[in-house]
């Protein structure tokens, strides 16, 4: 009887977020639709306001501009409740980590619309030490709205542009395994595999 | 991130906590980090955690020029814009001995006190917000789009003017604004009621604000608190009166300092409102000035390069939240050498650190929101 214990268990695999059951494409095509339709008209938001954006967004979301009659709800608790966030305002390095780590405690599927210039590309910070030259180094964005700062009307045209794309969407593309990235193409070249031992190549002593 | 560490001089069985607020929190004010050690419900100390906003402005405008400041110099304090531009350009006319038109000095006064009437509007509304009020925020704002109609008829912009030039400003005012300015600071005066009755009589409002978060005189000398802050502790100064600048000067039988001696939560908010009742008053009177002024020059012609001449100037102005400062130094180059801010902001949060010890953590978001910081303003 064998009483030596077991070797450690394989280390368990993390559950993957971005994962569709297998009967996911067997759901019939009208099924899709309606889902894709709940998704667009209840965004809960979750409003990571930073900077001036972040007083044009709560403008947008008053009474003369009223996000809330597109669907966009902004009263999420936090980011595990929220299908949206708008990240508005100037992201500092500083403040990049907090930023991606609320991004991931967001559930499935989760957009997020860049709002502004900061958080779009640096805008008017291009060159300071201190700012992420735009949100989209560290979390993926589904929407830029451009402006410095935009106006509400701009945010509820990117809100608008948001719902589009998610109408077109389909869960199986979104959760197909990635494709090797773009860097690849401009990657270095691949080591080739170590020489085995014994098989001298080119040194001439054959026997 | 919290921690517990075993108490030290507390009850036996008691341990402190360390409670990190932010640097992501509900309060309206972005993102300022807050370290509070608790005994129970009570905060035995706290630190607040700057710099979640630094977006290195300072340094930034040692390699902009002396018209590109302006636009980084009025997006630090993105409540009180107009006022912020103020401060450089008047810095920079100093340097160069530069005589404004009369018109411009009218204008930048009326365009400063509708812009601290905006900024006073978002405090106004979004302090009940924190303490659970959602409806003064509706008022507030629709109050905001009002004026920002009205400033943007003048400038282009909701928030960021841009309109003020070294010398003067961009471009007269168009036909008819002023009247169109008076019926809408009329329009604001007869609203503002609603903040007045609604939340400065509500009974809840003032049970939570009443007696809580006393800053002392001493500490508002101690930090260099200024501002409305300064003022509802019973300092009774105010850059308009004590050292005019712009206009204010001429304005003096219009202009009230308004004081209250409380040093609480409420008496920071009650000057608040009523520096807002001034501010529209001052901008009838501009209005009434401006009317009476002869047609002429709103700006003066610059030269291709501005350079200012060598040499150094501090430049301060009565903003909305408090005292900004700016230091310039030149060496003679169309960038400055050096432009320090003094931000009201950053020296008015720091008193956070002998104002939250002693009370509770439900209080804690009224004192905060009570100090009408913009985080942009602490960080620069």
């Amino acid at each position: 009887m064998d009483m030596t214990p077991d070797p450690a268990p394989p280390a368990q695999p993390l559950p993957e977020p971005r994962r569709l059951g297998p009967l996911a494409r067997l759901a019939p095509e009208p099924m899709k639709v309606v889902l894709n339709w709940g998704r667009r008209y209840s965004l809960w938001v979750f409003n990571f306001g930073l900077a001036c954006c972040a007083i044009e967004f709560i403008a947008a979301s008053m009474s003369r501009h009223d996000f809330i009659r597109l669907g966009v709800i902004p009263f999420a608790p936090g980011p595990r409740q929220a299908d949206l966030m708008i990240v508005s305002g100037t992201v500092t390095d500083k403040m990049a980590p907090a930023v991606k780590r609320l991004y991931e405690q967001m559930p499935e599927p989760k957009y997020v619309i860049s709002f502004g210039a900061c958080s779009n590309c640096g805008g008017p910070y291009w060159d300071s030490y201190s700012v992420t030259k735009g949100v989209d180094q560290i979390i993926p964005v589904d929407v830029y709205v451009p402006g410095c700062p935009p106006r509400p009307e701009a945010l509820l045209q990117g809100i608008l542009k948001l719902q589009e794309k998610i109408a077109r969407e389909s869960t199986g593309e979104r959760y197909a395994p990635a494709k090797p990235s773009v860097q690849a193409l401009t990657s270095g070249l691949v080591t080739p595999p170590a020489p085995a031992p014994g098989s001298g190549s080119g040194s001439g002593d054959t026997k | 991130m919290t921690e517990t560490t075993i108490g030290i001089g507390g009850a036996a069985e008691g341990t402190d906590m360390v409670l990190n607020i932010g640097p992501q929190h509900p309060s309206t004010h972005g993102v300022l980090r807050l370290r509070l050690v608790l005994d129970g419900e009570r905060i035995r100390s706290a630190e607040p955690i700057v710099g979640y906003m630094h977006r290195g402005a300072e340094k930034l405008f040692e390699a902009r020029d002396y018209r590109q400041i302006v636009m980084l110099a009025n997006r630090h304090d993105w409540l009180s814009a107009f006022s912020n531009e103020l401060g450089v350009v008047l810095a920079v006319e100093r340097m160069l001995g530069m005589e404004v038109p009369e018109r411009a000095v009218w204008t930048r006064t009326l365009l400063a006190e509708l812009n601290r009437v905006l900024n006073h509007l978002m405090f106004l509304g979004s302090y009940p917000l924190e303490l659970g009020g959602i409806t003064p925020i509706f008022y507030a704002f629709t109050e905001r789009e009002e004026l920002q109609q009205v400033m943007e008829e003048v400038s282009g912009g909701r928030m960021h003017y841009m309109f003020n030039r070294v010398g003067g400003l961009k471009e007269d005012l168009p036909n008819g604004w002023t009247g169109r300015a008076r019926a809408t600071v009329a329009a604001v005066r007869s609203r503002m009621g609603r903040i007045d009755d609604l939340v400065l009589g509500n009974e809840i409002f003032r049970g939570r604000t009443r007696g809580v978060g006393v800053l002392s005189q001493q500490d508002v000398h101690g930090f260099g608190v200024s501002g409305p802050i300064a003022r509802a502790s019973g300092v009774d100064f105010d850059l308009r009166r004590d050292e005019p600048y712009l206009a204010y000067g001429e304005l003096a039988d219009t202009m009230r300092v308004v004081t209250r001696t409380e040093g609480d939560c409420l008496a920071r908010f009650e000057v608040l409102l009523e520096q807002t009742h001034v501010a529209l008053d001052l901008a009838d009177a501009c209005l009434d000035r401006l009317t009476d002024l002869p047609p002429g020059p709103i700006n003066q012609r610059l030269p291709k390069v501005l350079k200012a001449p060598e040499g150094h100037t501090y430049a301060w102005t009565e903003n909305p939240l408090g005292l900004n400062g700016y230091y310039l130094v030149s060496k003679g180059e169309k960038t400055p050498y050096r432009l320090k801010l003094r931000s009201a902001s950053f020296n008015n949060i720091q008193a956070l650190t002998v104002l939250l010890p002693g009370t509770l953590v439900a209080d804690m978001v009224a004192i905060l929101g009570s100090m009408f910081f913009v985080v942009g303003d602490v960080d620069k």
